[in-house]
């Protein structure tokens, strides 16, 4: 294979090819420069990446790779791994996608970043982002907009559109993202990779700049489901420095990809088929349904009665909690400084200037919703309709052992459709929205393409609590049965 | 069943973040009807359900009081906008 196509591999092949030393990391990695170089001016899925760092990274690890690499112990030696620019990566830019971090530089890194390179990762670039993980369509980035790879005029989801993008048009080989209300799942689908959010405490979030704390996952962009499964393996386990991270171990996700799914019984959620739902999406998902039969599954209509209420309890719960996050965004110790008379005078005047339109709403939202005389009404009342939504799936799972969902009722719509309409926007969060406030995980994978334009359209899966293991069962299982996963799109040369 | 209205100038206040006239207007609105729409969970009868503030079975998650290395001094103060002898340098706070 030419060493300028190292690039459109997935991480299985590319380790295959490095561990018999028929390719040098340093050629994986320019591969993956070149790509950025030939289709990131129009796709604009990284905000920066440094190029010297990166391939000094590389050279590591052939050096590595020569001295017989580490084997079962470093299952990402030598692989390009970009990253969403919402988690910290020592001496490097982190911004959150806003104006407000100004030229910030990380003095450490996540732990997700310790452990891919300790994987042995070559960990780069910032990815683009709705500002502070707030939006689902990217346009709320305050360095520009990022374009869907299959159509330049439509957008890629989001906030981890520029993860999704990234991996879509071959810019690197599996990227991290996180997700709050389905900003993994939405851009996987819309994008047309495989995009999946752990259960909540299954990744530390220590070096992730918290949107809201008790939905916040970071989880991967990967081409396939067996990449999903090695890179959960890596960054997945409790941490010290997380004290929501769960002390679970982690197991072999790869022996889980065994493709027999013979007795496994899915939900099929009566709730989640409704108007709103794209024709072609509800057709690509029952194809889909049809094929688990098939592969011997066995289908159970299942009841989520409390969907409804997801997406306004998302709005209250997640903004509440935003707002408290980003608090600490107030021009003293770090980042931008708009001088006033006055702390008070200073912290408005900063954050007024540094934060964009979207995460103003939400803060001004969030504060509202918190603040005395309506806590009671909003937030409790949040919370309370949160334990009636995590009671729904909990009931679900004593008769299912997954849920099959479209991810998003539509595929990529255009730039600038919605956002004038707040509103309209956080609606086409509901399929994924109730996962975070389950404390659930969830999967989308490649499901089929719209037919003109030819657009990504995912498939859904959400398992239960530390369920990752039957999730990627059967996820694979789909995958080792379909070919939409090998598609890509076409890009200018 | 109609939304109380949003006090902006009061919550921006609150929030620490200054808004132009034509913000205020703007968000004013589009947070109304936010609101509006948030008005559904007064639907549900929730006597008698416990909150779940976050969906892990965890809880008072501490480690013994140990002194560990933490983040260098001059690291920290590394972003900082304005800073002096080891400090940040903020605006007077107590006349």
């Amino acid at each position: 294979m030419k060493s300028s196509m190292l690039n459109q591999l997935t991480i299985s092949e590319l380790a295959a090819k490095l561990a018999k030393r028929e390719v040098s990391a340093r050629e994986a990695m320019q591969s993956c420069l070149d790509q950025i170089q030939r289709v990131d001016g129009k796709i604009h899925a990284f905000i920066s990446h440094d190029d010297r760092d990166a391939l000094t990274q590389a050279d590591a690890a052939d050096k590595l790779l020569s001295q017989g690499g580490r084997g079962a112990s470093h299952p990402l030696l030598g692989v390009p791994v970009a990253v969403k620019d919402v988690l910290a990566v020592k001496n490097q830019p982190l911004n959150c996608g806003s104006k407000i971090l100004g030229k910030f530089i990380s003095p450490y890194d996540a732990t997700v970043v310790e452990k891919l390179k300790a994987a042995g990762a070559i960990v780069f670039g910032r990815l683009n982002m709705d500002e502070f993980a707030m939006g689902s369509s990217t346009e709320n980035s305050a360095f520009g907009i990022t374009r869907n790879p299959w159509d330049a005029e439509r957008i890629p989801g989001g906030s981890s559109g520029g993860s999704a993008a990234a991996v879509a048009a071959d810019e690197c080989l599996a990227a991290l993202g996180t997700d709050t209300g389905g900003s993994i799942r939405q851009p996987a689908a819309l994008c047309g990779c495989v995009g999946l959010k752990p259960t909540y405490g299954r990744v530390s979030r220590y070096g992730l700049v918290a949107f809201a704390s008790s939905l916040d996952q970071i989880g991967t962009f990967t081409k396939n489901v067996r990449d999903t499964a090695t890179m959960l393996g890596v960054i997945a386990g409790d941490d010290a420095r997380d004290s929501t991270s769960v002390p679970q171990p982690v197991p072999d996700y790869g022996a889980a990809l065994t493709g027999d799914v013979r007795g496994l019984k899915l939900g099929l959620p009566k709730e989640y088929m409704i108007g709103g739902l794209e024709a072609e999406v509800k057709a690509a998902v029952d194809a889909a349904v049809k094929q688990f039969e098939r592969l011997g599954a066995e289908i159970v209509e299942i009841s989520l009665p409390h969907t409804d209420y997801a997406v306004a309890t998302y709005y209250i719960i997640a903004t509440a909690e935003a707002s408290a996050n980003l608090a600490r965004f107030d021009g003293i110790r770090y980042g931008a400084r708009v001088d006033g008379n006055d702390p008070v005078e200073l912290y408005s005047r900063t954050r007024g200037a540094g934060f964009g339109p979207e995460v103003k709403r939400r803060v001004i939202l969030g504060t509202y919703v918190l603040s005395s005389g309506y806590y009671d009404a909003y937030y409790l009342r949040a919370q309370k309709v949160r334990t009636l939504i995590r009671g729904d799936f909990l009931k679900a799972f004593e008769k299912v052992d997954a849920i099959v969902t479209p991810t998003s009722p539509t595929a990529a719509f255009k730039i600038g459709e919605k956002s004038d309409d707040p509103l309209q926007m956080y609606l086409s969060d509901i399929f994924t929205i109730s996962c975070n406030l389950a404390g659930i995980c969830g999967i989308s994978v490649p499901c089929g393409f719209t037919k003109s334009p030819k657009l990504p359209i995912g498939l859904q899966l959400l398992g239960k609590p530390f369920g990752e293991e039957t999730l990627l069962k059967i996820a694979r299982a789909y995958e080792m049965n379909t070919a939409w996963h090998k598609q890509r799109p076409v890009l200018p040369a | 069943m109609a939304a109380p209205e949003i006090d902006i100038k009061y919550v921006a206040h609150l929030a620490r973040l200054s808004l132009s006239p034509d913000e205020e207007k703007k968000l004013g609105a589009q947070l109304d009807g936010i609101l509006g729409y948030i008005e559904k969970l007064k639907e549900l009868d929730v006597a008698g359900v416990e909150p779940t503030a976050h969906a892990v079975p965890m809880v008072n998650v501490t480690r013994a009081d140990e002194i560990h290395p933490s983040l260098p001094h001059d690291d920290a103060l590394r972003n900082a906008p304005a800073k002096a002898n080891g400090l940040f340098i903020v605006p007077k706070i107590v006349e």
